[in-house]
């Protein structure tokens, strides 16, 4: 990346793989589990993650050497609720349809771990730009595995990606399912979310056998 | 190490600020955006109307309403007459038109008076304004009614499409809060279209509502006169929230439907 110093890049690709907020450091499982029965709650579930965790790590980093000690937690969560609220104004105003299925969700940003998380630990130290590509970073490691996991729970469970029939008509019986193939329901619950989230870490830390812990 | 945003006075200072401009900024989104989310409301009722009365664009499994872009169209189309309705026990005691409703209430269309509101007036003693929406189709009349209840986490609602034998033709049910996959899937086909059929009447013509049963013994739901659907596993309050609110709400409209016997 030629605009970015090693650095800088390194605080968006850390977070996808090697410290992903949710495969790694179990971040945002809440939400995670909850909005991934279909891709498209998935993207957009990441994406307003994406714009809050940005925005919220820019203000803090803002006013990090304004914030009083004492009651830093407090503004921290005043600018994650007031940031929440305005994206769901801004949804309910021009994606109504999105806005209400979002709309249980929506609550779950702002007790969204990964958003305190970073704004303790990173924003509060660093300047904007940096804090802005972090927040940026670690939502889209969020979003990546909540894009794998809506992909295979939709895949598998209602047979549709986007809503789209990819693997033919259930009730016409045709494409795979006319050779037997039926919709495995229990993939549209939740605790299937936490298998495949499971079935991820696995992978990775097969993969990358440093991420194991020592006990 | 003492720092000047250690001292009580500078945080009880920043605290202050900090609350008028997330105040003001909260503000001025709310307000600013509020055309847009009371037009969004507005459709979503005319689409809700819509469907129960089988304008709709379903598809063999999922619910979808006639797009935002039809809908206002689609509404003046099919709803030939909105009606509002005063009744006191058995007795209809006023029956107003839409012009009628609105010339006495600054230009409201009846589809936007708020239910949960009029329960409020009831439950104050006050006279209750029941709106009703006739609406044709395929040379069929059916009288659609809002309800308005309680489910498990919060509010439910939905509308009921009737013919003049009180014979559920179409049900469209939504809620703010229920649990996904559980209460939430009131407002899936497999739970709504049950309600297709069923009759709020017992045979000798006394309201008795849909109860929303479990272990019911029709599950397959072949029994129309029976007044039950079937419930949803796991979803138990969202479940009699329905029954109830059918039952509260759609009674007060029998004694219209016994004017319209005469």
């Amino acid at each position: 990346m030629g605009l970015l110093s090693k650095k800088d890049a390194a605080l968006i690709t850390d977070p996808l793989l090697d410290n992903n907020p949710i495969t790694i450091q179990v971040l945002g499982i809440c939400s995670a589990l909850a909005i991934t029965a279909e891709l498209k709650a998935s993207i957009v579930m990441a994406l307003s993650v994406m714009a809050v965790l940005a925005l919220g790590n820019v203000v803090i980093s803002l006013l990090r050497n304004v914030i009083p000690s004492k009651i830093r937690i407090i503004v921290q969560l005043i600018v994650v609720a007031a940031l929440v609220i305005i994206v769901d104004l801004i949804l309910r105003a021009f994606a109504y349809e999105l806005s209400k299925t979002l709309s249980v969700f929506v609550g779950l940003i702002i007790t969204n771990c990964i958003i305190m998380g970073r704004f303790e630990a990173f924003a509060l130290a660093n300047k904007p730009w940096r804090s802005f590509l972090d927040g940026i970073g670690n939502a889209a490691g969020y979003g990546l595995i909540l894009v794998i996991v809506g992909f295979f729970r939709e895949l598998l469970g209602s047979g549709t990606l986007l809503g789209f029939k990819v693997l033919g008509d259930p009730i016409e019986k045709t494409g795979l399912y006319a050779l037997g193939y039926e919709n495995n329901g229990f993939m549209l619950l939740s605790p299937m979310a936490l298998i495949v989230l499971g079935v991820i870490i696995w992978i990775q830390r097969s993969k990358n056998s440093s991420l194991i812990e020592e006990h | 190490m003492s720092k000047r945003t250690d001292s009580n006075g500078y945080t009880i200072v920043f605290a202050i600020i900090m609350v008028l401009v997330v105040g003001a900024l909260l503000a001025f989104f709310a307000s600013s955006l509020k055309p847009n989310i009371d037009e969004n409301k507005r459709l979503e009722k005319q689409q809700n109307i819509l469907y129960a009365m089988g304008v709709n664009e379903n598809d063999e499994s999922s619910a979808n309403f006639v797009s935002t872009t039809v809908a206002g169209a689609e509404f003046v189309k099919y709803i030939k007459k909105q009606i509002v309705l005063e009744v006191d026990g058995d007795v209809v005691t006023s029956q107003q038109n839409r012009d009628e409703y609105m010339a006495e209430n600054n230009n409201q269309e009846p589809y936007l008076i708020d239910i949960k509101q009029q329960q409020t007036f009831a439950k104050e003693g006050k006279q209750r304004k029941l709106p009703l929406f006739i609406g044709e189709k395929d040379g069929k009349t059916f009288y659609v009614a809002p309800i308005y209840g309680k489910g498990l986490w919060d509010a439910i609602w939905g509308y009921v499409a009737m013919d003049e034998n009180m014979v559920v033709q179409g049900a469209y049910f939504d809620h703010k809060g229920e649990t996904p996959g559980l209460g939430a899937n009131i407002k899936q086909r497999f739970f709504m279209d049950d309600f297709i059929g069923e009759h709020l009447l017992t045979e000798n013509g006394d309201f008795a509502g849909i109860n929303v049963a479990k272990g019911n013994n029709d599950p397959k739901n072949e029994e129309k006169t029976d007044n039950e659907v079937d419930a949803i596993a796991g979803a138990t309050i969202t479940g009699n929230g329905v029954t109830a609110m059918i039952k509260a709400d759609l009674a007060l409209y029998v004694p219209y439907f016994k004017t319209l016997k005469k």
